[in-house]
């Protein structure tokens, strides 16, 4: 069983490929180049300009914006890292009949394939069941946090189970013949192996939620605008020059966060364990 | 044959299903609960929602009916008209047709990563991600400008008679096909190039051997291999588009509305409904829970 063809590609085949490449990142080089443009309208090249980052900077919408988003996205993503590797070893380590690992696939997969706006309209409609209780719900910061880490937490359970059941069993069962306690051996063992993927999985819960546009939309209230929602808000306004700058920041950020992520990918094992 | 209640060996230690099920509760209890809570709970209060009566005022009257459906069917107080489902319809074209032109794109990608060595892949793979994870709302503010009346793509359509002098890509539904495709392209090619890394060459080239011509080694040779990763990726891009907001809102112009902009207007707009943006809702539910069930009937575990 050879494992690929060396042949290269049909000629279409590699056209339609790079048509695929070109739809990805002509969008994102043309805001990089908006970004610079000195031209307000930006239908000609007016010369090169940083005016519209610094105009950004002394933006006081952006700035509050540029808070909220922080806050929502590292609190949410600590809240979902935590959930969802407790989940994911839950998950893992336990000998489940057959209906209950259905049925923990199946909650863990449906989040992550159903359209973001239904988990958006089901928990705005939640939210407002619940606000007749207590006044917490009101649209807001809270809301919004709790939003986030349920989309979240299916995709750090994703990436550590994968890493779980790539590093198997056997080693664990090593660390006990040679006399470790279970929590020794996972303690030990398999946590300092799994830490890759759950730094793995809390970055890209950080991306998800730095990106969120729809559901935020739906749970946010009047003080908790994060950034997507603002550049969509000042799209309906009006365009200005100031959104290509933000906009190309955001996707800078997301790009240095995913390198990360591939980093962090690729390093199987921390090095301490690789020079034995 | 192992009762629950038998004494087995886990990770080296003598203990029984029990105990061990009993200590995963523990683990899964938290994360499920948040799930049960603020997943389960809300897609139920939906499901109820949509049959209930939109009240005075957009306030929710809570007597049962059918009538959210009938009015999905387009039956209203003025009679029939067909808007409503004429919108439904629309929508679950363009989703078909994305769907159809992300595969048409995305395995010729896939076959290209897969031709390259392996640390090359893994980076194109990571090139062909990296833009699902930026914002969905600069994407398609980009496409907003690279379409408008002054940019080469709307003069070239000129050019070739594609659209007449004064009209431009954007707004329209050429530029909701080409923003719904760039989105969601990346979801395609994954679970594509999944299938294809792990293609038994093998096979075509018995093909080959049995003298099968181009088009069928590549029909019965590698298409039939690839049919798990093709359906996941059908999965991954079918029903986010039907459920999809932004692209059609801001790359179709105002009076372009899908299934997902009809649900915003329920909930935020004019509208006002909630019990109908619900009823909405589960016309999203229905086709997601079937595509799962379709894609598990494939043999389909993971998506990637």
């Amino acid at each position: 069983m050879s494992r690929y063809s060396n042949r290269p590609l049909p000629l279409f085949s590699r056209i339609l490929a790079y048509a695929g490449i070109l739809l990805l990142y002509v969008p994102l080089i043309l805001v990089l180049i908006q970004s610079f443009n000195a031209n307000k309208h930006g239908q000609t090249w007016g010369g090169f300009t940083f005016d519209w980052y610094t105009k950004l900077f002394d933006n006081v919408l952006v700035q509050t914006a540029t808070v909220n988003t922080v806050i929502l996205a590292v609190v949410s993503t600590i809240i979902s890292t935590v959930l969802g590797t407790i989940l994911a070893i839950g998950i893992h380590r336990t000998p489940w009949g057959k209906k209950m690992q259905n049925f923990f696939d199946m909650s863990i997969n449906i989040p992550v394939v159903t359209p973001d706006i239904l988990m958006a309209i089901a928990l705005v409609s939640v939210f407002a069941l619940f606000r007749s209780f207590t006044s917490i719900f009101d649209p807001g910061m809270l809301t919004l946090i709790i939003a986030h880490v349920t989309f979240e937490i299916s995709f750090v359970v994703l990436v550590v189970q994968s890493r779980l059941v790539s590093i198997g069993s056997e080693q664990i069962e090593a660390a006990r013949d040679l006399y470790a306690t279970t929590a020794g051996a996972w303690f030990r063992v398999i946590i300092p192996q799994l830490s890759t993927a759950i730094i793995a999985g809390a970055l890209l819960a950080f991306t998800l939620s730095l990106d969120d546009f729809i559901i935020s939309f739906f749970v946010s209230g009047p003080k908790s605008t994060t950034l997507p929602l603002y550049i969509y808000g000042s799209l309906k306004r009006g365009i200005s020059p100031q959104i290509h700058a933000l906009s190309t920041l955001i996707f800078s950020i997301t790009l240095f966060v995913m390198l990360l992520v591939a980093m962090k990918n690729k390093i199987k094992a921390p090095k301490a364990l690789q020079k034995k | 044959m192992a009762n629950s209640n038998t004494t087995e060996v886990f990770e080296g230690k003598l203990t029984t299903r029990s105990r061990m099920r009993k200590f995963g509760l523990l683990l899964t209890g938290p994360g499920m609960l948040w799930l049960l809570v603020f997943l389960l709970l809300p897609t139920i209060f939906l499901l109820v929602m949509a049959f209930a009566q939109r009240g005075s005022y957009g306030t929710i009257d809570w007597t049962f009916s059918l009538d959210n459906v009938k009015k999905l069917l387009g039956y209203s107080s003025f009679g029939w008209s067909a808007d409503n489902l004429l919108i439904i319809w629309r929508s679950f074209k363009i989703a078909v047709i994305t769907t159809i032109l992300c595969l048409v794109v995305g395995i010729p990608m896939a076959f290209w990563i897969g031709s390259h060595g392996k640390s090359m892949r893994t980076l194109l793979l990571a090139l062909v991600m990296v833009p699902s994870c930026t914002n969905l709302v600069i994407r398609t503010y980009a496409w907003m400008i690279l379409l408008g009346s002054q940019m080469p793509p709307t003069w070239i359509a000129r050019f070739l008679g594609i659209i007449g002098e004064n009209e431009a890509l954007y707004p329209g539904t050429f530029a909701v096909y080409i923003g719904m495709v760039s989105c969601m392209l990346p979801f395609a090619v994954l679970p594509l190039y999944t299938s294809v890394e792990r293609l038994d060459w093998g096979i075509v080239e018995a093909a080959k051997d049995l003298y099968a011509k181009p088009v069928r080694v590549f029909y019965h040779g590698i298409l039939s291999q690839m049919m798990p990763g093709i359906v996941a990726s059908v999965v991954l891009t079918l029903v986010p588009t039907l459920g999809m907001y932004v692209v059609s809102d801001l790359l179709g112009g105002a009076k372009y509305i899908l299934i997902g902009n009809m649900i915003q207007q329920q909930f935020f707009g004019t509208a006002l409904d909630w019990p109908f943006g619900a009823m909405l809702g589960i016309v999203l539910i229905i086709s997601s829970v079937l595509s799962l069930v379709a894609f598990q009937k494939v043999g389909g575990k993971n998506f990637v």
